[in-house]
């Protein structure tokens, strides 16, 4: 494996990771984004409709 | 406006809806396709145009996908061809462009859980420590390429109904009920349930294997062929030189893979390359497009009916980066550092044929490697069954689309709606496994559904979005409730280049491949075809009548 592999790999692999890493930071961090988008009172499951 | 009421469905939570389109992009494409394709472009140079590919088609389209689908659900549509009625002020024509939102999941299901089943019955013949494919079978006539070649059908259509308990048949029965149990169950309780414990559990699978494949020990034959040297074919900008590199030897009891892999590896002779050589050929930007387009899921028609489910003030922005780069950490950065690597320690250098082919390099190398990898038993179990768990998620998401759309279409309950789409994809599903000789169902329908109609459907999305939409107002949609800020350089992208770039791929594509297929089409092929034809016409028709419904709806002459 020469340097510009090992560039290219410890770019591609570390900036997928530091990306990931941002994104999910950003989401856990905003208050209130990992909680219920809605709640179990909004969910119509539509089937007893007509049985 | 009058609108349908949809399902009533929606997400439980937020890191539940990024870990299903995380889910459903992560697929058999991130651990089998990337690496085969990094490798035939000596990786290194690959990722430039992999780089600039993601920035001006991945994530802008994926971006346009997610902004549309919450657009269409603020009016109760959560299928692409409701969210493209509402986007074009309720066009019909507009929903009838949208069947390919239903056409290419539905269609694409009904091969992919083909796979998916081999990946399941490979996982558990690794558990159970299944003397074929470990390449240890003491009966000679029973080799493990001939095994795989019998398991998948490939030999002879029809074969797999001739051993049902042998084949991949009672795997694919498992396969299917799996995926339908969970759709019926619903979005949250069914979808985002699975993949919440299993994108984790897949992650944790292929780690476990990279760990194992990162500390493997030379091959004794040639000790060139070592874990750093598979790095370097894989992330060398120019490939690799080896001008000492013999194949190794295969043990006897796994000859006839041996034979298929040995065939790859003998031809090659790697040539180092320049980086600006390399980047000068245009196949090499429509490689890393194309999988970046296919390995997002973007043109699919899912995440238009996954983020239809959101609220209208739920972030999308920030949600779809985290999904892209879910995406992409799980392609480049675990799938590009476990198959690749490791085949080169015990195969070496592998031909343009079988790192073209995902169905080579997975199904019948990596057995190879297992048998000769140090706990190869248990490794080949985690890696298949991580392959499982990737195709699962992926399928989910290819029936919720239509399921969606057979809702607020037809306005029919959950029970019905998973009935009839369970009737549909079984009939599709056993035209594939029927004609299973060299696999030409499976591939004809790959060809001009998974190819033809997505570049397509993407297409159209862009164009929506950019041209009908309004790029201004589709910035306004996507920014709203936005936890991060999307450079206003988005609207030029989306309206000029992401629609030039895919049109421009596009034509290369038909220029390209076209002519041959068309030249080369066989009689399955034929059937495949007129098969597509049916289905594309059932659609059309189900849209008909929804957008009668749409519209009657409209006039307040259906009471809600």
């Amino acid at each position: 494996m020469n340097i510009g592999g090992w560039i290219i790999m410890s770019l591609s692999v570390g900036g997928m990771s530091t990306l990931l890493g941002w994104c999910v930071y950003k989401v856990l961090s905003t208050p209130g984004s990992s909680e219920h988008l809605h709640t179990q009172n909004d969910i119509d499951p539509h089937d007893d409709d007509d049985d | 406006m009058n609108q349908p009421n949809g399902s009533g469905e929606s997400w439980g939570t937020r890191l539940g809806v990024i870990l299903a389109v995380t889910g459903s992009a992560v697929g058999l494409g991130n651990f089998l396709r990337f690496p085969g394709l990094a490798a035939q472009f000596e990786g290194g140079a690959f990722m430039i145009p992999y780089a600039v590919a993601f920035l001006i088609l991945g994530l802008p389209i994926a971006w346009v996908e997610w902004a549309m689908g919450r657009y269409g659900g603020k009016y109760g549509f959560n299928s692409t061809p409701g969210c493209y009625f509402a986007i074009c002020n309720r066009s019909r024509p507009a929903a009838y462009m949208g069947v390919l939102g239903l056409l290419v999941p539905v269609m694409i299901y009904m091969f992919y859980v083909f796979i998916e089943a081999w990946c399941l019955g490979f996982a558990w013949k690794y558990l159970i420590g299944d003397p074929a494919l470990l390449g240890t079978a003491t009966d000679t006539d029973v080799t493990t390429g001939t095994y795989v070649l019998d398991f998948v059908g490939i030999k002879e259509n029809g074969s797999l109904f001739h051993n049902f308990f042998g084949s991949s048949l009672v795997h694919l029965l498992i396969c299917f009920v799996l995926n339908f149990v969970l759709i019926y169950r619903g979005l949250n309780k069914g979808i985002e349930w699975f993949c919440k414990w299993a994108m984790p559990a897949l992650v944790l699978c292929a780690v476990i294997v990279l760990i194992r494949v990162l500390t493997l020990a030379p091959n004794p034959v040639n000790e060139n062929q070592n874990v750093i040297n598979g790095l370097g074919y894989m992330w060398n900008p120019g490939g690799i030189v080896m001008p000492e590199t013999l194949p190794a030897e295969a043990p006897e009891a796994v000859s006839e893979v041996a034979a298929v892999a040995t065939e790859a590896v003998s031809d090659a002779t790697p040539q180092k390359k320049s980086l600006l050589t390399t980047l000068s050929d245009p196949e090499i930007w429509l490689a890393a497009a194309g999988q970046i387009f296919f390995s997002l899921s973007v043109g699919f028609g899912v995440i238009i009916t996954y983020s239809s489910y959101l609220k209208k003030d739920d972030d999308v922005a920030l949600s779809s980066l985290t999904a892209a780069a879910g995406n992409g950490f799980c392609e480049v950065a675990l799938g590009g550092m476990i198959l690749i690597p490791a085949a080169f320690v015990f195969l070496g250098v592998l031909d343009e044929k079988t790192l073209n082919s995902a169905f080579q390099l997975g199904f019948m190398v990596l057995p190879q490697v297992f048998a000769q990898m140090p706990g190869g038993q248990f490794f080949g179990f985690l890696f298949f069954f991580l392959l499982f768990l990737a195709a699962v998620t992926s399928s989910l998401s290819m029936l919720q689309p239509a399921i969606a759309f057979l809702e607020e279409g037809l306005d029919i309950n959950r029970k019905m709606s998973v009935t009839i789409l369970g009737f549909v994809t079984f009939v599709g599903t056993m035209f594939v496994v029927y004609f299973s000789e060299n696999l030409a169902a499976l591939d004809a329908i790959d060809f001009w559904v998974a190819t033809f109609c997505i570049y397509v459907l993407a297409t159209v999305q862009v164009i929506i979005f950019g041209w009908v939409l309004g790029v201004d107002e589709g910035y306004d949609e996507l920014m709203t409730g936005a936890e991060i800020k999307v450079h206003k350089s988005f609207k030029f992208i989306v309206k000029y280049v992401s629609p030039l770039f895919l049109l421009i791929i596009f034509a290369v594509w038909i220029f390209k491949a076209l002519p041959k297929r068309i030249e080369n089409i066989s009689h399955v092929e034929g059937l495949a075809l007129g098969f597509i034809g049916i289905m594309l016409t059932f659609f059309l028709l189900l849209i008909a009548s929804a957008t009668k419904r749409w519209n009657k709806l409209e006039k307040g002459k259906v009471s809600q």
